[in-house]
């Protein structure tokens, strides 16, 4: 170990760690500030927790009455009905906040705290599957469910969110809403039925495609294009991917690598065709009367879910509990439905939007009956059946995985 | 700078032309004025944004995108404050810009104050520093920050927001009053210590006031940085939302108009102000 | 006289102390949030490790190597971008403060302010708005297109000119405040003189107004300079696949992809590489002399 300072370094670094950094907090720095102040420490030890059997976690907690809940951006009706049906049923008080832009600035800001075991505000949230919740698992920041307390979730989830590759039976989490990510096409510009994912790669849409700047999603459309089964991949159908990427790209085929803003280019044609989530195109067709395709394209498309989950360190994490339990209920997943448009995992809510859509009359019967007939909020057999894991990206292969993808999206 | 050599020259002329054609017949032929073209020009391009967000503040849409002209309404108006996120955004960015001017003014006003009456040790290295943090690029200080802040075991928000922003905003502060001091003139306040003012009261009564404009115009500054910061905000925000944060958030699912009505507002407040400027300054001229 | 001498002592030692008290708090709030941190992601650069392992100093220059092999292309891109954004701002700006400061009359300070004013919006809402206007079909191309004025296939949003006029656009006050301060503190006098001594008007522009006008050039150029090579908003709302600059580099590698060490060294690269050329650009000049003129 080379460490050469100089003495008004020295000085520096003395003066700021002596007085503040004793040995606990040197092991509950988080990754970010292993910073200037460890210079006198030479490092910054693992950020893992400890992990609970869901036994011992659950033994000495009770309900406080209250839940602080952080969630997406318009990920629930305003005037969040089903919140007060939870608070009405069981008195407890739910604090709702839409904090969460996007899973890693979100791990990012609540990634030091649970390091340090520390609350970070909110008992339950909302994250997708991906790295970073592969992450929160591998780190032990998460409360074990306690199954015993979710038999709404037992009796009305459908099978195939119980045996999710990122989460085998429910240890950490469940779903919140899924959607399919797949493709969509703009027919006004596209004058052929866009069927596979090798549609994306033909130069007739040169400079009209788009792109998610998401290395996970960007990685299974690679791999789809490839042949192979992201939830079953490896380093080498990875590096083949990304060439394959590389090319796509190379082609002059790729407008933009998109966040999140793929829509408003697509309505308009500045895009013609792109990578893309079920509930936008169910929702963009819906309200702005477009005609935007959405296909799960026959080399597969992806499944992924938002799901809830506590953190270790939750301060109300058996109210927070109830509170995934009530969600479940088909009402209230009805409820909730009506107004994400995205996949629930709830397929008995379906029959409730069709009787609330036989008493409703005029916009709201035909806004109740597109939601409960579309294949985008309820995949059929078939399409369920193209649908694949993600890559399993965790901790260890993170640095194989993301800097290919990066490569491309951000050359 | 080629245009600057061709349209520039122009105007100065043109100005001889309308107030000395005696002295300069050839100026008589009136020329036109390029560089007020020019200007106008460069004033349509800066507006054309503003004009959008205005115009498309009133668009009576169905949906969740705002882009294409579907009718007029003032429905947004009245339902500006729709969304308890937005109010709450928009009413943190206020009061950290009000907090911020507070505290760079004064931490400033003190650097300034000091930069330009006296010699002292580390004034050169003050001088260096200030410098570097306002040329330092924002996603350096908002990596560099959030780093920073973890390692003090601060947990992100609110008061890491402040903080950030009187680090960026303080030196715009201090130059501003050190400007000031600079060229002040020191006979003013030698006569109130000469008629048996103590320090404390000649700086009261004659230094502070002497201050004021400089002192204010630094704090309009550190408030419209502060107002405007998206880069460094991002990275220190935590789960705080501002203004800017959640209009980049809501691009995921269509900008609601009601962040069209809000900087409508704003820019409304921001033409009162100038209003009021000009109508002042044209007082006092007369 | 005892009392006299007793408070002329006094006062000689609150004088000498007095800078300090003056400056302290200052100086501790940029040394805590501005040195500290800054000194703290050289550090960080310089280790290796990862989230679940922790990390270690290790005096690890390789970092350096990867980020400058990684992505050169983006750094230079950026600087290419900043330069073309701050030429650009050079080239509008100037002539907008010449004519401001020199003809702009009792409607000086009017002018000045409708040139702000656009700037009571928010940053991201204007490049936002650019992305709409610029849009393919969008109110203004779709609207010149219809007309038959532009081929249907041309487009200008995801390019590198949208990144650059936008960048350009953003911070263009940054380059007209500082012009506009040299100029209109400048002799009018001096002009008039210049006009009688040269025979041309390029003359006396060349000659006596533009060299006493170049500190206020030097101060905009770095106050544009800077933010539009380090800023990811213009690039990412206006940019293309190809278009991608370092500050969003940064932020991913932060805030994605958790690989700080690379951050760090990226983001000290970055840093290096402006302030070196900012403080030789400033020295030749005088600091004092570029921080005063952005006073203004």
């Amino acid at each position: 170990m080379t460490r050469r300072l100089t003495p008004a370094q020295a000085a520096f670094a003395r003066g700021l760690t002596q007085p503040r950094l004793n040995r606990r907090s040197m092991l509950g720095l988080s990754g970010l500030t292993a910073a200037g102040f460890a210079l006198s420490a030479c490092g910054v030890e693992g950020q893992g927790g400890e992990s609970t059997s869901s036994k011992g976690f659950w033994d000495d907690k009770k309900s406080n009455g209250r839940v602080n809940f952080a969630n997406w951006p318009l990920y629930m009706d305003p005037g969040k009905p089903e919140l007060k049906a939870f608070t009405e049923e069981t008195g407890i008080k739910v604090d709702y906040d839409e904090a969460i832009q996007d899973n890693p600035s979100f791990f990012g800001k609540i990634q030091p705290m649970l390091a340090q075991a520390e609350p970070i505000g909110y008992d339950l949230m909302v994250l997708t599957n991906g790295i970073e919740l592969n992450k929160l698992i591998g780190l032990n920041y998460l409360a074990p469910l306690d199954h015993s307390r979710l038999p709404n979730f037992a009796e009305h989830a459908a099978d195939v969110y119980k045996k999710t590759s990122y989460d085998s039976g429910n240890r950490y989490t469940i779903p919140y809403a899924s959607g399919i990510t797949g493709i969509a096409y703009n027919p006004e510009y596209v004058d052929r039925e866009i069927t596979s994912v090798a549609d994306l790669w033909d130069t007739a849409f040169e400079d009209k495609v788009g792109m998610f700047a998401d290395p996970q999603e960007l990685a299974n459309f690679g791999l789809f294009y490839t042949g192979v089964d992201p939830a079953d991949s490896d380093q080498r159908d990875w590096i083949a991917a990304a060439d394959a990427l590389q090319e796509q790209r190379d082609k002059g085929l790729v407008r933009r690598y998109y966040s999140q803003d793929y829509i408003q280019p697509l309505s308009n044609g500045d895009i013609w065709m792109s990578m893309a989530w079920s509930g936008d195109i169910f929702q963009q067709n819906a309200e702005e009367g477009t005609n935007l395709k959405f296909v799960v394209p026959e080399e597969g498309a992806t499944l992924w879910s938002d799901n809830m989950m506590i953190p270790s360190t939750a301060k109300n994490p058996v109210d927070a509990l109830m509170l995934m339990d009530f969600l479940y209920d088909p009402e209230i997943a009805a409820g909730l439905t009506e107004y994400i448009n995205y996949i629930t995992p709830v397929p008995a809510s379906r029959g409730i939007l069709r009787e609330k859509a036989a008493e409703a009359s005029g916009d709201e019967k035909e806004t109740l009956e597109r939601v409960a007939d579309s294949s985008l909020v309820f995949p059929t057999e078939e399409d369920y059946a193209k649908l694949h894991d993600y890559v399993p990206v965790t901790s260890e292969n993170e640095e194989e995985f993301a800097p290919l993808f990066l490569a491309v999206s951000q050359a | 700078m080629t245009t600057a050599t061709e349209t520039g020259p122009g105007a100065p002329d043109a100005g001889a032309s309308a107030t000395g054609s005696v002295r300069r017949p050839r100026g008589a032929r009136r020329r036109p004025d390029w560089g007020k073209y020019f200007t106008w020009t460069v004033l349509c391009w800066l507006f054309a944004p503003i004009a959008f967000m205005v115009v498309f503040s009133f668009n009576d849409i169905a949906g969740r995108h705002n882009v294409t002209w579907e009718g007029f309404t003032l429905r947004w108006y009245s339902d500006a404050f729709a969304y308890p996120d937005l109010n709450v955004a928009l009413l943190n960015t206020v009061t950290i810009a009000v907090l911020t001017m507070l505290i760079a003014g004064f931490l400033g006003t003190l650097l300034g104050l000091a930069l330009g009456r006296y010699r002292f040790l580390g004034q050169s290295a003050t001088n260096l520093v200030m410098f570097s943090a306002i040329s330092a690029p924002e996603v350096v200080l908002g990596a560099s920050l959030l780093s920073m802040f973890l390692t003090m075991n601060l947990a992100v928000g609110y008061w890491t927001i402040l903080i950030a922003h009187v680090m960026f905003s303080v030196s715009f502060v201090a130059i501003t009053v050190r400007a000031r001091v600079l060229t002040m003139d020191p006979s003013v306040e030698e006569a109130a210590r000469d008629l048996g003012a103590t320090p404390l009261t000649t700086f009261r009564l004659v230094t502070l006031p002497l201050l004021v404009p400089a002192i204010t115009s630094g704090g309009l500054i550190a408030f419209a940085l502060s107002v405007d910061d998206f880069i460094i905000t991002s990275f220190v925000s935590g789960s705080t939302q501002t203004f800017p944060l959640w209009i980049w958030g809501s691009t995921r699912v269509g900008i609601p108009p009601q962040v069209n009505v809000m900087g409508t507002l704003i820019f409304g407040l921001g033409v009162l102000l100038a209003v009021a400027n000009t109508v002042l300054a044209r007082r006092r001229s007369r | 006289m005892t009392m006299a001498a007793t408070r002329e002592g006094k006062r000689g030692r609150t004088a000498r102390l007095a800078p300090y008290a003056l400056v302290l708090p200052g100086w501790l709030w940029l040394a805590l949030f501005f040195v500290a941190p800054i000194a703290s992601v050289i550090s960080m650069s310089l280790m290796t490790g990862g989230l679940a392992a922790g990390y270690t100093f290790t005096f690890e220059i390789g970092n350096y190597a990867r980020a400058v092999e990684l992505y050169w292309e983006q750094i230079l891109r950026s600087l290419l971008y900043g330069g073309l954004a701050t030429l650009l701002c050079v080239a509008i700006g100037y002539p907008v403060a010449y004519w401001i400061a020199f003809k702009g009359g009792a409607y000086k300070s009017t002018y000045l302010l409708l040139v702000l004013l656009p700037f009571f919006v928010s940053f991201v809402l204007r490049t936002i708005s650019w992305g709409f206007i610029l849009s393919d079909n969008g109110v203004v191309l779709g609207t010149l297109k219809s007309l038959g004025l532009l081929p249907g296939d041309f487009g200008v949003l995801n390019s590198a000119t949208a990144v650059v006029f936008g960048l350009a656009y953003n911070f263009l006050p940054f380059m007209v405040l500082p012009i506009y301060a040299v100029l209109e503190r400048m002799d009018h006098g001096v002009v008039e003189a210049a006009h009688d001594l040269y025979a041309g008007r390029v003359q006396a522009f060349v000659r006596v107004v533009l060299p006493m006008s170049l500190p206020g050039v030097f101060a905009g150029v770095i106050m544009v300079f800077i933010p539009t090579s380090a800023d990811y908003v213009n690039a990412t709302v206006l940019g293309g696949a190809d278009n991608t600059m370092i500050g969003k580099v940064i932020q991913t590698q932060y805030l994605v992809n958790n690989a700080y060490p690379l951050a760090a060294a990226i983001t000290f690269i970055l840093m290096a590489a402006l302030l070196i050329g900012i403080f030789s650009y400033a020295k030749a000049l005088g600091t004092e002399q570029v921080m005063e003129v952005q006073a203004r």
